[in-house]
């Protein structure tokens, strides 16, 4: 009974985001208020009911009603009542479920949060969310239903969820990801709904600026996320694969990345408008491309789990709908959009605009890495696969002068700037950053490599210049203490986020750089000692788990003559699925991460061992954590208040 | 020229400067890194209408099944060998110095990455192995159509540790 109420509150959601999209919309051309009116009450319930309708697929996990399809084959009667409930995402169905979950809640916030919007322009943006929401019911609805029967015969146990998502990371990297990819819906339906009235303004840019914000910051936790777990979980110690899937969540990054950098012009100066709403257009359409090559079984990998030719079909339609109607509406009405500003070519709009090229020449990068194989094997000139050395090889070129501009842009004025008056400053902060770069190298690694010391100059350099500009712009009118209070909280978030990004940086050179990997064979009593460290190993031990067995390899790590921490790595054998999974042990810590994982069993007793020493490797996830918390701070900019609520709401 | 257009000039210059090393940039490095999946019998008797056979020495992917029985450990290190087939019949060896994924089996499919050694030899640096026992690579599925998949086999001691 209570799936069937789920997919019937489904369909009622269904009907309500159809009414969305169109009476809001007719009433903003007739000029009716009370049709406008009814966009707000519409969001809010179509959310209730996708809200109930997402309680009951939950409710059949929880209570392992075997008799629904989905639950029977991601689910099992011994799974802890964790993995339960976030195996509801754990594969295609449940995801899209979700993903509508998150629409809808993306919808109903714009409706409650917009009370200081134009009537008429919160009618349009809500219509165009209404729009898109009614093209994915319609997905989960017709090729993807999550509630399907398996009666009248139902097996009597689940085929269990996939091992690899029985995690922690697991739980909250999809919602997290999924908030970040349908934020950005917010900012495309502001775009397209200022397109179809013909106005953009500096207005539009600052009501979009947090929804784009709140979409990035999730975006980039989620990353982080799913960047760690990675880490762990797959037993191979890399944090990023450049793996088509990732490439899928990073594109959208990117881009919102130089969407919120534009948006700041806008808000600010009146100018790139047109090239912010064509950002916003692309963020959303990178994100249905990201779901399109996952979802559709295109691309192979650990995410991929729907390999249905018709899903993919749909999915591309939907996709070339919303990217052509969208760039049509752009083609005939972005002219209408005229930026007024001028700025000259020395001036902080120049060093924004550099920072969108560069991020543009990013994502063509990626794009092209990861579309190129998809291409070639459409073609039929055989299936081939870019390494990650291109990307890297590539990563590595861009990042040195978009950090270089990065450090320079926040000291450079508005509109016009003198150069001359910047060169003190910049000869300090470069000194500054050399001379900080040589003493860390010296003092925190074994040797110089090239690469080390310019990543390193790179992260320092955007540290030291940030700290300039705070010190200018404090000691502009005031005392230092006086003027650092005075400073807004949104420029706070611009200097926090900078330094995470440096943070990042230098965390990604040094574990790239001075990362140690060393795999073994080793019988109990053996012993292996590198940087400092001597790894022992102790033997190997039985495991019990409630849905898994297997063995726990012992390995006693000491520095010197002191006793140092006592690894023990697992190696799963889970039962229902009959899969063997590698689950890591890691010695965590500020500067460096042990990490140990069990490998198979050999001759004679011997195991093989991954050991790996890997120098700052939080630094990566911990300054992705900084820049999400930074975009936190820039919604919490006074500017950007709703009438009376804050944006904790809006999530 | 008035500054206006000096200005404009100046980015168009800027822009066109960038995107021009920026493709440059990227075809050079593709041209390094783009890896060819080959499966043993393309190896041998050569790929496509043209029958293309890799140089020793270049990059490649290789997927096929595992030939049973063809697994070879080193006694003292990590070394390890095994033969790759597929539907056309012909043998490839790859070794291997590393940790084989936990869904390494004979008769499974695997891809490996490495280096053509010599005409039936790939020097691998990284094998995998999807967690999924039903999973094939598609290229593999391809060129076996119609080959009998190995349903993997576990070692007695994985089953003995599943009963403990």
């Amino acid at each position: 009974m209570i799936p069937e109420l789920g997919q019937f509150t489904l369909i009622i959601a269904f009907g309500l985001a159809a009414l969305l999209s169109f009476y809001p919309l007719w009433g903003a051309y007739k000029g009716h208020a009370g049709l406008m009116n009814s966009a707000r009450t519409l969001a809010v319930c179509q959310f209730l009911f996708v809200g109930l309708s997402y309680a009951c697929l939950t409710y059949a996990f929880i209570v392992n009603d075997f008799s629904v399809a989905y639950v029977a084959s991601h689910s099992n009667s011994e799974l802890p009542l964790q993995y339960r409930i976030s195996a509801v995402w754990g594969s295609h169905e449940g995801s899209l479920l979700l993903w509508m979950l998150i629409l809808s809640g993306w919808t109903a916030a714009v409706a409650l949060l917009s009370k200081n919007l134009p009537l008429e322009s919160a009618a349009r943006v809500l219509a165009v969310m209404g729009m898109l929401g009614v093209g994915f019911y319609l997905f989960v609805i017709v090729t993807s239903n999550p509630f399907e029967r398996t009666l009248p015969y139902f097996p009597v146990d689940g085929r269990d969820l996939n091992p690899l998502l029985q995690d922690i990371g697991l739980i909250l990297h999809p919602p997290m990801l999924y908030m970040g990819y349908v934020g950005f819906s917010v900012a495309f339906a502001f775009a397209i709904a200022s397109l179809m009235q013909g106005r953009l303004d500096s207005a539009w840019a600052r009501w979009s600026r947090p929804w784009t914000m709140a979409a990035w910051v999730f975006l980039t936790a989620g990353i982080a996320l799913g960047s760690w777990w990675a880490y762990y979980e797959l037993g191979w110690g890399g944090w990023w694969f450049w793996d088509p899937v990732e490439n899928a969540s990073f594109m959208p990054w990117i881009v919102g990345t130089a969407l919120i950098h534009s948006l700041a012009v806008s808000e600010k100066r009146g100018v790139f408008k047109a090239w912010t709403v064509l950002l916003a257009i692309s963020a959303f359409s990178l994100s249905l491309l990201g779901t399109f090559l996952v979802r559709s079984g295109v691309l192979v990998s650990v995410h991929a789990f729907a390999s249905d030719p018709e899903r993919g079909l749909f999915i591309l339609g939907f996709l070339i709908m919303v990217i052509g109607g969208s760039l049509l509406l752009y083609a005939f009405k972005a002219n209408a959009v005229k930026s007024r500003g001028s700025y000259s070519l020395f001036s902080r709009e120049s060093f924004l605009l550099g920072n969108n090229i560069l991020l543009i020449a990013a994502l063509i990068v990626v794009l092209l890495g990861t579309l190129l194989p998809l291409v070639h094997k459409e073609m039929g000139l055989g299936s081939i696969s870019i390494g990650e050395p291109f990307f890297n090889r590539i990563f590595t070129v861009l990042i040195v002068p978009f950090m270089l501009l990065l450090g320079v842009g926040p000291l450079v004025r508005w509109k016009k700037q003198n150069p001359g008056d910047l060169v003190a400053t910049l000869l300090v902060a470069i000194v500054a950053s050399v001379v900080l770069t040589a003493c860390y190298i010296m003092v925190s690694t074994p040797y110089v490599t090239w690469l080390a010391l310019l990543g390193c100059f790179l992260g320092v350099w955007v540290v030291v210049t940030s700290c300039q500009e705070t010190w200018l712009r404090a000691t502009h009118r005031h005392r230092f203490f006086t003027g650092v209070k005075k400073l807004s909280i949104s420029h706070w978030a611009m200097i926090t986020g900078h330094i995470g990004f440096a943070v990042m940086v230098i965390g990604i050179t040094m574990t790239q750089n001075y990362s140690i990997e060393k795999d073994v064979r080793m019988v109990p009593g053996d012993q292996i000692e590198f940087e400092h460290y001597r790894f022992t190993f102790e033997g190997v031990d039985a495991l019990k788990g409630p849905n898994f067995d297997g063995h726990t390899g012992v390995l006693r790590v000491d520095r010197g003559d002191k006793y140092v921490t006592t690894m023990r790595a697992e190696k799963r054998f889970y039962r229902v699925q009959r899969n063997v999974m590698t689950e890591a042990a890691i010695d965590a810590g500020f500067t460096r991460d042990l990490y140990a994982a069990l490998g198979e069993q050999l001759d004679n007793g011997a195991w093989a061992l991954r050991i790996y020493y890997k120098p700052f490797i939080r630094w990566i996830w911990f300054g992705a954590l900084i820049m999400a918390f930074a975009g936190v701070l820039m919604m919490l900019d006074k500017r950007y208040r709703f009438s009376g609520k804050g944006m904790s709401n809006g999530q | 020229m008035n500054p206006r257009r000096k200005k404009r000039l100046a980015v168009i210059l800027a822009i066109v400067l960038g995107i021009g090393s920026a493709i440059g940039l990227v075809l050079y490095a593709l041209s390094q890194n783009i890896d060819l999946f080959y499966t043993p019998s393309e190896l041998v008797k050569g790929k496509g209408k043209q029958l293309v056979k890799p140089e020793a020495g270049q990059r490649l992917r290789i997927g096929g099944m595992v030939m049973p029985g063809s697994v070879v450990r080193d006694q003292s290190s990590l070394k390890v060998s095994f033969k790759l087939y597929d539907a056309g019949g012909d043998l490839v060896t790859v070794e291997f110095d590393g940790i084989l994924p936990d869904l390494f089996r004979e008769g499974q499919g695997i891809v490996a990455m490495g280096v053509l050694k010599d005409a039936t030899t790939v020097t691998a640096s990284e094998v995998l192995a999807k967690h999924d026992e039903e999973y094939m690579p598609p290229e593999i599925a391809e060129s076996l159509k119609g080959m009998q998949h190995f349903k993997p086999e576990y070692t007695e001691e994985q089953l003995e540790g599943a009963h403990k």
